[in-house]
């Protein structure tokens, strides 16, 4: 009787810890484990489904192994020679077509998610359309059908699709927001990839850069805000409306001469760099500069900018701003400019 | 200078396992470094770049300089021995493939002192991997030194063909071959077909950094998509040309250790055959998230699905090998029972990863990280322990000490399932792979530091057996031909450490397990096939060494050959292409040298043989 509990008692802290572990689960709005859109759902049935297929092989192989290492070791004194069996054609048979019935079963719903995921709403009326593109290391995201540009926070209405059209200027990147859905790889030119998720559910979900980029890959976030209809359509109007301008004519000069031939702020602008209209009231500065007027708090965003404008390769390596220093702001400059910043929020 | 002409495959087989470790030992130093980096968040013992560095050289240093060289040490000190011959087929050409490798290893780790090492990823995926991008000369090592390593590994798997094709002793037909002879074989076969794709890919690669070309880039016409379908064509069936060794050891330990023959012979062959096959079908199972659409996507994800079949029949069949044996527990059968569960669970999380729609969630995060670990480093690197193990007695007539191998395998294994199972967990809560860093309070904390704590106790683990390898030198020589005492196969018929010509008498083989069967006629040793004659042997040469040493200088003038240096002597030197055609010149020179003057070896008289006393 003894000898039948001993494995479970072993086992069975074991299974503890994984609960433990299953039910943290991790963020409701990063981790792959709490699906909170459609697409990440089917695509985590398909993982549930796998993985209790692969933990019933994997409990009969680990008990077959325990049971013949526990049963045929050798005692002492053991000498004679054990019978040399050859196989068995029965049990040969068992374990080949055993197999090929498991897959075949997740073979199945593979095959018609793989389809499912494949539906197309590029030319969806009613989707919103997103086109994706990504820098080394940050997104833009342009709305045709509304004609915005924004960067680093996506702003997508709830219960609607978002059809995204992904492509990059540089390297390959790859566009993932765990909760929403699978990642999907930004490639060049001529090889574009569409592919679209929704939500039900309004709030901020992490999205990162998942193929890897350069020096910092590892920094390349994002945020996805699902918001309302409504929210959506007053944020439509005020990316917009027109943007205040900087008060003091030096500093504007300035700003107009050596900020925005690259970063555009409303009407006004280039596009080589992210678009920065709004840029007060986003989530975070540079992707990685947590600002506490988002909804993951952090530090002050006038803070973060200042931060980032003295010394931008500090906080993220290898990207392609120029330093204001070196283009020869002073410092009073640089915090006026991150004080303009961090007002040039959206109602 | 002995070591530097020797052509004998069982010093080759010291040569690649001294490489091997060497490298392997890099390759782990750079690992803990990586685990260092990410024991908490927003740490910043190394700096961005120099993490991509760690990594990408971690990859490639592993893969083509740590495991494969230990591979090649087994099957260069087995295969002849397994088979009953005197050498491989080709022994100069097997001299020549150890030292491409190590000399295209030494270009690849001299890149850490000249001006950066590759950071593109070990998969240098354009155009990342492009001059653009990629502005030091890292990937240029990479390219070359890796084209040079390939060379070495693609000599030595045609050798091996050859060998096993054409040197079995008489009665060894190939259903008689011993598992580790078969997984070679199936081995050198996906060498050949798969190091050619790679070899394609580095030098166009290497023409796009170095002369301009266009392969890759969209401006100039080309495709970088071109560059995964390559890479991976290669890539994927070099993840078998790995484990498939593994398989073969692990098949010759289990049943010695349970002293019972192996469950299923011929169906272990056949899925070894079918698994080579498919893995040249799978490639695109990498490149799910590319955009290739649904219906390759579904293709590549049920034929990926297929390769559990077949890789299912042998675990079961070494399950069934100890069933009703008896089972010794020495640490090189606790390595390959180990191997059981632990390949398993990696195979389980390729089955996982195998269904398209749920791998756009797994792809390229911690998850994937956890499961190409558990199968290279739990199958593979638990089956090169077992093998290490099981063989060093008969490599080195030397035995290891049991103590320290079994301190060894618990270190390694709990370090090993401490730092990849949780990464599992890492990869669904959403931590992407390759980042040098990660912000605090996503979840992710906890199981960074666990993860780096196995690390390196793994490390702890690699370090005893050094340390066990060390203590075995300071003994000295004299274990009986069969220590094990239930040896199997060829090579327990003869002394260990085998004599220059392996056997005196060619053996004759009258079944599998050959010397086994002898055993059970109540046999001592072998029935020889042939009366005891002058034994013909290869000379020692220096070429081979002297034309590597070519074509690693070549190597480096080419890199360089569009470099300014300060040195005005240095850039008109390489500028002009000197310094590679030089190169060139050693390598063909010795080429012609050996064509010219014909070398007929020497012979082992009788009286010789008869005075060794064997």
């Amino acid at each position: 009787m003894m000898k039948w509990w001993q494995p479970v008692k072993r086992i069975l802290p074991m299974l503890a810890v994984f609960s433990l572990l299953l039910a943290g689960c991790g963020r409701e709005d990063l981790s792959v484990l709490r699906p909170q859109g459609p697409v990440a759902q089917g695509q985590y049935d398909l993982m549930k489904l796998s993985i209790s297929i692969m933990v019933v092989v994997l409990l009969v192989v680990f008990v077959i192994a325990g049971y013949v290492m526990i049963k045929f070791r050798r005692r002492p004194g053991q000498t004679e020679i054990p019978e040399q069996v050859e196989g068995n054609f029965k049990l040969e048979i068992i374990w080949t077509v055993i197999p090929l019935i498991l897959v075949l079963v997740l073979a199945v719903p593979t095959v018609r998610e793989v389809f499912a995921f494949a539906n197309d709403h590029s030319d969806d009326k009613n989707a919103v359309h997103v086109k994706v593109t990504s820098h080394q290391y940050w997104w833009e995201f342009d709305y045709p059908q509304y004609d915005i540009k924004t960067a680093q926070d996506l702003i997508i209405p709830t219960n609607k699709d978002i059809a995204f059209e992904l492509k990059t200027v540089d390297v390959i990147h790859s566009f993932w927001v765990p909760s929403l859905s699978g990642k999907m790889d930004t490639n060049p030119d001529g090889t574009l990839n569409k592919f679209s998720f929704s939500t039900a559910k309004e709030g901020v979900y992490l999205g990162k850069c998942a193929e890897f980029c350069g020096t910092s890959h590892g920094l390349m976030e994002f945020k996805v805000k699902a918001v309302s209809e409504d929210a959506f359509d007053a944020w439509v109007a005020s990316m917009k409306a027109p943007v205040e301008p900087i008060a003091d004519q030096a500093l504007a000069l300035t700003f107009k001469n050596q900020c925005l031939s690259c970063h555009a702020i409303g009407d006004q602008g280039g596009s080589a760099g992210p678009n920065l209209t709004g840029i007060g009231s986003r989530e975070t500065v540079a992707s990685i500069l947590l600002n506490a007027e988002g909804s993951q708090g952090g530090d002050p965003v006038v803070d973060n900018l200042k931060e980032w404008l003295h010394d931008p390769q500090s906080v993220k390596p290898g990207n392609k701003m120029p330093a204001p220093k070196d283009l020869g702001l002073t410092d009073e400059e640089i915090d006026g400019i991150a004080e303009y910043l961090a007002n040039s929020t959206l109602k | 200078m002995d070591w530097l002409t020797t052509v004998d495959h069982k010093k080759i087989a010291v040569l690649y396992l001294l490489g091997g470790t060497l490298f392997f030992g890099i390759g782990g130093i750079e690992a803990i470094i990586i685990r260092l980096q990410l024991i908490k968040p927003m740490n910043d013992l190394v700096s961005a770049q120099t993490f991509n560095e760690l990594i990408t050289m971690h990859g490639t240093t592993m893969i083509f300089l740590g495991v494969m060289p230990i591979i090649f040490a087994l099957m260069n000190a087995l295969i002849p021995l397994q088979i009953g011959a005197r050498d491989v087929a080709f022994p100069f050409l097997n001299s020549l493939g150890f030292w491409t490798f190590l000399f295209g290893g030494l270009l690849l780790n001299l890149s850490w002192f000249m001006g950066g090492a590759p950071d593109a990823g070990w998969t240098a995926y354009t155009p990342l991997s492009g001059t653009k991008f990629s502005t030091t000369h890292g990937v240029d090592f990479y390219t070359v030194g890796l084209q040079l390593a390939g060379l070495g590994t693609l000599i030595g798997g045609i050798n091996f063909l050859a060998t096993i094709i054409t040197m079995r002793a008489p009665g060894m037909s190939f259903m008689r071959m011993p598992m580790f002879t078969w997984t070679t074989f199936i081995t050198s076969a996906m060498i050949l077909f798969a190091f050619p794709a790679i070899t394609v890919g580095l030098v166009l690669l290497t023409f796009d950094r170095i002369l301009g070309a266009n392969f890759f880039d969209v401006a100039g016409g080309g495709n970088p998509i071109l560059w995964q379908h390559i890479f991976w064509i290669f890539g994927h069936p070099e993840v078998y040309v790995l484990i498939l060794p593994a398989f073969g050891i692990i098949s010759e330990v289990i049943p010695t250790f349970a002293r019972k023959r192996l469950f299923g012979y011929s169906s272990m062959v056949f899925a070894t055959i079918l698994i080579a096959f498919l893995g040249f079908m799978v490639w695109a199972h990498h490149m799910f998230t590319t955009g290739l659409g649904p219906v390759a996507n579904a293709l590549f994800s049920i034929s990926t699905m297929l390769i559990a079949v077949p890789t299912g029949i042998k675990i079961f069949n070494w399950m069934f090998t100890m069933w009703g044996g008896q089972v010794r527990f020495t640490s090189a059968n606790l390595f390959a029972v180990g191997f059981i569960p632990t390949f398993t669970m990696g195979g389980i999380t390729g089955v996982m990863l195998a269904s398209a729609p749920a791998d756009f969630q797994f792809h390229d995060t911690y998850f994937v990280v956890a499961h190409f670990h558990y199968v290279i480093v739990g199958g593979l690197v638990f089956g090169l322990f077992a093998g290490l193990h099981f063989w060093w007695p008969k490599m080195f007539g030397r035995m290891l000490n049991e103590t320290i191998g079994k301190w060894t395998f618990w270190t390694f294994a709990i370090g090993f399932h401490m730092t990849f199972f949780v990464q599992h967990f890492l990869g669904l809560l959403g931590m992407q792979r390759r980042v040098f860093t990660y912000l605090p309070n996503q979840g992710f904390d906890t199981m960074n530091l666990v993860s780096t704590l196995g690390a390196i106790l793994m490390g702890i683990g690699v370090m005893l057996f050094l340390f066990n390898a060390f203590h075995s030198f300071t003994k000295p020589k004299g274990v009986a031909n069969d220590p094990w005492e239930d040896g199997r196969t060829l090579e327990w018929s003869i002394p260990s450490p085998p004599p220059e010509y392996n056997f005196k008498q060619i053996p004759l083989v009258r079944g599998l397990d050959a010397f086994w069967k002898e055993k059970m006629a109540g046999h001592q040793e072998m029935t020889p096939a042939e009366p005891v004659g002058s034994i013909h042997m290869p000379s020692p040469t220096i070429l081979p060494f002297v034309m590597s040493v070519g074509i690693f200088i070549a190597g480096l003038g080419l890199m360089f050959s569009g470099e300014q240096f300060s040195n005005s002597f240095m850039s008109f030197i390489f500028n002009n292409w000197i310094v590679c055609g030089l190169g060139l010149l050693i390598t063909f020179g010795s080429m012609v040298l050996r064509s010219l003057f014909d070398d007929h070896g020497w012979h082992i008289e009788l009286e010789e043989l008869e005075e060794e006393g064997v």
